[in-house]
């Protein structure tokens, strides 16, 4: 531990000083908020405000602002623009990129404040939620003369979705209608009213004017009817305790300490609740329970560790625990699911397709993960439940999600940290959604997998054969069933059990329910490659014959059979060359807008990066590409 | 947790027996560092500190020797040299690699060497492109780096302040504002692909204030350069430059003269400007700083040699 220098008898004014201050300084706690409000709201005045009275602000930035402050389009007169100090997103405005968060600071006496500061329009909803997903409190502005909008709601909205308990609604411009009390009373309770079934515990109405000073920092001399706290003084004092100190311990392993033989810990930070050595714990999925031995620190061992701590555990017994993996209390596990129903706000410029698989980190934990349905979406100005198929970037929907194994978690709402997590695209490793986790959903549980006695191998070794999936991509018209065919001939020729999968045939059966948007077409492979293995499974040889433009879902089909079992063959074709043969007349209707979502004319192929085959037609015929498919399939030994 | 005594007598305190006072606030960031150190070092393949010797990295590597207590930080670390250090920097930092038992890369830019590149001769922003910019590229080629930390926080510039934790950057090592990765809760989206590379920030959310501050609490050496001394320095532009070797080619008329100084922030020598003080201890220099009317920044020439300077840096590949 850090030993103050100051001992008595020091006659070094400055130490003395600097130690009161950081006696004083001991109990300082750190409060996170988010303000929100649409753009003339005074947003940025009231920030600059904060900034400026708690004296924030340096002689070379408020002598910019000053100068700035003096151009003609200036709205202030001779005043100093405050709001010039919260100048980033104006430069971002200027610079044409997106409106970001941004994060400010300034402490006082009693609290240190870390400002999320977001943008209002409904197109950067995302951003909103990202900020206040790192708060723990809301200042929501209003203009005084505009009442409650429907900006405010949404933001309330979003506040409640986001799980922030306590929120300060901060009626400004008072001094442009007179700091008329009844006015101020009106918004207040039109507030109250709307947000009651969003949940808040608290909502402080507090009547300011950011431009004026009034009740922000200090007290208003023109509304005596009021007698609660400025705006800062709600900050200061507010208490969002979050219970988290209270609930139960939660501690999932980040990281293996294993320095030398002698020395075997984990890892992590406290995400809930508190523990002491020797107390016992269970590691999950493992189930292994364990005693608490030492929690180490670089400034010695602890005696407990609560919420928000970054310790090391190590346990009495010899036992391995690894990254993913949660420590918690016997009596209370956390929930394990491979199926969830979460909201999920949507990020990504490319909407969200219910079947295509993504990355999901949840804690610690990493996984791949489906959205299997998209139950609704919400309507973030009222909460309202709208139908929908996929969700666009800033949508907020309740979906189910699949997970290739079991996640452990808790519900969003009793503890953000281990009821949250992300999705990543696993192509472009963007981050395309953040969710909630609302609930498990028990159907993995409950259907139990059928015991096979006859399986895959031995139906295969019956035929002599190898199962696998030919998957041909590639345009419309490139060839992929004229070669498909052929090498089928010879195969059955050969006597293999072979079964071909149509994408024109299999859409007159199986998938006769499904359109050519971008959803239907994921659903579609979906379908396709669940056929596909049930036929693997089955022992045969299975050639799939379909454009299936996109990498994501190709590679869902690779993933769902076993490793070397999935051959994928890319009828490469040049799209002015399909076009040329237009076997079904089909480019020419696309081209005559006859026919929407048309691959290659107004909806994208994806060329595969690396297929296991890369098949030129313009250079060959279908004969010789068909024996050189077989030539493959012999070097695999699969015939 | 034991409280210090803290008695007030004839109006002045006295402290006895004083154990850490860390506020809530400071241990909440310093646990928040933590967490991000850790993250890298399970989530990377082959992550490096890069260690500018200041004091923001004087805290970093105290934090990365927490986070990993009692074993070792699992990376090395890297100074990219440009050569124009303070020669008090570099004796400072081999002494603290080898106080702390450390591995301490040196990279330097060997063909801006050959060129004869100079912040003198070829002015700060070339100079910083060439032996900054360019050697952090070549150091990340040579090694094949996934993951870097670096100590900026976003209270320091504007484009900071917009810069996320884990920032990501392409194979040409760009930072493109307009395609961040959003940050919700503690979750870190730490997927690159070969080539790519992340540059994460575990001070982001620390201020000057708490730097110092944590400096002084936990007793993290600094370069005697933060101390005010007397030093030989001239006046060039309004400000003052310390003549720290014979390199610094002095106009005509003007000569060294000996001025009490230290310095905020420590960068190339004739590219960082000192400030006149009194300042020799950290409770003074603390004390300086809260009534100090200047940012920080400002002692640095290369973050006003061109409009929206340090974005456009950062774009390039600048840390």
């Amino acid at each position: 531990m850090a030993r103050l220098s100051v001992v008595e008898g020091t006659n070094d004014s400055a130490s003395e000083r600097l130690a009161a201050r950081l006696v004083a300084d001991e109990d300082r706690g750190l409060l996170r908020f988010l303000t929100c409000g649409s753009v003339d709201d005074g947003k940025s005045t009231l920030i600059g405000r904060l900034l400026y009275d708690s004296q924030l602000v340096f002689e070379d930035q408020l002598k910019n602002v000053e100068r700035e402050s003096k151009r003609p389009n200036s709205t202030r007169g001779t005043e100093i623009d405050l709001s010039l100090l919260v100048d980033g997103l104006q430069a971002e405005r200027e610079q044409g990129i997106t409106i970001d968060v941004a994060y400010r600071y300034f402490s006082t006496p009693r609290r240190k404040f870390i400002v999320a500061d977001t943008p209002g329009h409904v197109q950067y909803t995302r951003n909103m939620a990202t900020g206040a997903s790192n708060c723990d409190f809301g200042v929501l502005l209003i203009d005084a003369r505009q009442g409650v909008l429907t900006q405010t709601r949404r933001h309330a909205c979003i506040l409640s979705l986001l799980g922030i308990k306590k929120v300060a609604l901060a009626v400004n411009k008072m001094d442009l209608i007179d700091f008329d009390q009844e006015r101020f009373d009106e918004i207040s309770e039109d507030f109250v009213t709307f947000a009651v079934p969003l949940g808040f515990d608290s909502i402080t109405p507090i009547p300011v004017s950011a431009l004026k000073g009034d009740n922000v920092t200090m007290p208003s001399a023109h509304m005596h009817w009021y007698h609660g706290p400025t705006l800062l003084g709600h900050l200061e004092t507010v208490d969002v305790g979050r219970k988290s100190v209270e609930g139960p311990f939660r501690f999932p392993v980040q990281w293996v300490n294993r320095p030398h033989l002698d020395f075997r810990g984990v890892s992590g930070t406290v995400a809930c609740g508190r523990i002491k050595p020797g107390e016992e714990v269970v590691i999950h999925p493992s189930g292994k329970r364990v005693h608490v031995a030492r929690i180490v620190t670089a400034d010695g061992d602890l005696d407990e560790a609560q919420d928000g701590d970054a310790i090391t555990l190590t346990f009495a017994e010899e036992v391995d625990a690894s990254r993913g993996e949660i420590v918690t209390t016997p009596e209370a596990a956390p929930s394990v699911a491979d199926q969830l129903a979460a909201k999920i706000i949507w990020f990504d410029e490319e909407e969200m397709l219910p079947g295509r698989s993504y990355t999901i980190r949840c804690g610690t934990q990493t996984a791949t993960a489906t959205v299997s349905a998209l139950k609704y979406k919400l309507n973030v100005d009222n909460l309202d439940h709208v139908a929908g198929k996929t969700l666009e970037m800033n949508e907020v929907g309740l979906c189910n999600l699949s997970m290739t194994k079991p996640l452990m978690f808790d519900p969003y709402g009793d503890n953000p940290e281990t009821g949250s997590f992300i999705l990543i695209d696993r192509f472009t490793n963007a981050t395309v959604a953040a969710g909630m986790i609302e609930f498990g959903l028990r159907r993995a549980t409950n259907v139990k997998w059928q015991e096979l006695f006859v399986d895959k191998g031995a139906r295969a070794g019956l035929k002599g054969q190898k199962p696998c999936v030919l998957w041909f991509t590639g345009l419309s018209g490139s060839g992929k069933s004229t070669i498909a065919n052929t090498l089928e001939k010879r195969l059955h020729a050969l006597g293999r059990h072979t079964y071909m999968l149509d994408g024109d045939n299999v859409r007159h059966g199986l998938n006769k329910d499904l359109g050519f948007t971008d959803a239907d077409r994921v659903e579609n492979i979906r379908r396709v490659a669940e056929a596909a293995r049930l036929f693997v499974d089955a022992g045969l040889i299975v050639m799939v014959s379909f454009i299936s433009p996109f990498r994501s879902e190709r590679r869902m089909a690779r993933e769902m059979v076993g490793e070397g079992e999935f051959i994928e063959i890319f009828v490469d074709t040049p799209l002015d060359v399909c076009e040329a043969r237009d076997p079904k007349g089909l480019y020419r209707k696309a081209r005559a807008g006859l026919i929407q979502n048309f691959t290659g004319i107004d909806s994208s192929y994806e060329e595969p990066e690396n297929p296991e085959l890369d098949l030129r037609t313009s250079e060959s015929t279908p004969e010789l590409l068909a024996e050189r498919v077989l030539e493959e399939l012999r070097r695999r030994n699969v015939v | 947790m034991d409280r210090p005594a803290k008695r007030v007598r004839n109006g002045t305190y006295e402290y006895e027996f004083m154990k850490q006072v860390l506020s809530s606030y400071l241990r909440q960031l310093e646990a928040e560092s933590i967490y991000i150190m850790r993250e890298v070092a399970a989530e990377f393949r082959n992550p490096v500190m890069l260690y500018s010797i200041g004091k923001d990295s004087a805290v970093l590597l105290h934090l990365a020797m927490k986070a990993f207590y009692p074993g070792k930080p699992p990376f090395p670390l890297l100074h990219v040299d440009t050569t124009w250090k303070f020669r008090e920097m570099i004796a400072f930092r081999d002494a603290e690699a080898k106080r702390l038992g450390i591995d301490l890369m040196v990279h330097i830019n060997e063909d801006g060497v050959r060129n004869g590149i100079s912040p003198i001769t070829h002015g700060s922003a070339l100079h910083t492109d060439i032996m900054k910019t360019e050697a952090l590229k070549q150091a990340f080629a040579k090694y094949g780096f996934d993951a870097a930390f670096g100590g900026a926080r976003r209270d320091e510039e504007k484009s900071r302040a917009k810069e996320r934790v884990f920032s990501f950057r392409n194979a040409s090592h760009n930072w493109d504002p307009k395609r961040q990765r959003p940050e919700l809760w503690h979750l870190a989206n730490t997927k690159v692909n070969p080539g790519e590379s992340m540059r994460v920030f575990p001070l982001s959310n620390w201020t000057e204030l708490d730097v110092w501050t944590y400096i002084y609490l936990e007793d993290i050496p600094v370069v005697p350069l933060y101390f005010a001394k007397e030093r030989p320095v001239i006046e060039r532009d309004g400000t003052l430059i310390m003549v720290d070797d014979h390199r610094l080619p002095l106009e005509e008329g003007e000569q060294a003269e000996m001025r009490k100084v230290r310095f905020r922030t420590l960068g190339c020598y004739p590219l960082t400007g000192a400030i006149e003080s009194e300042a020799t201890t950290l409770p003074e220099i603390i004390e300086e700083l809260i009534a100090s009317r200047h940012s920080e920044r400002q002692g640095r020439v290369i973050d006003h040699d061109q409009v929206g300077s340090m974005e456009k840096k950062k774009q390039e590949g600048y840390f």
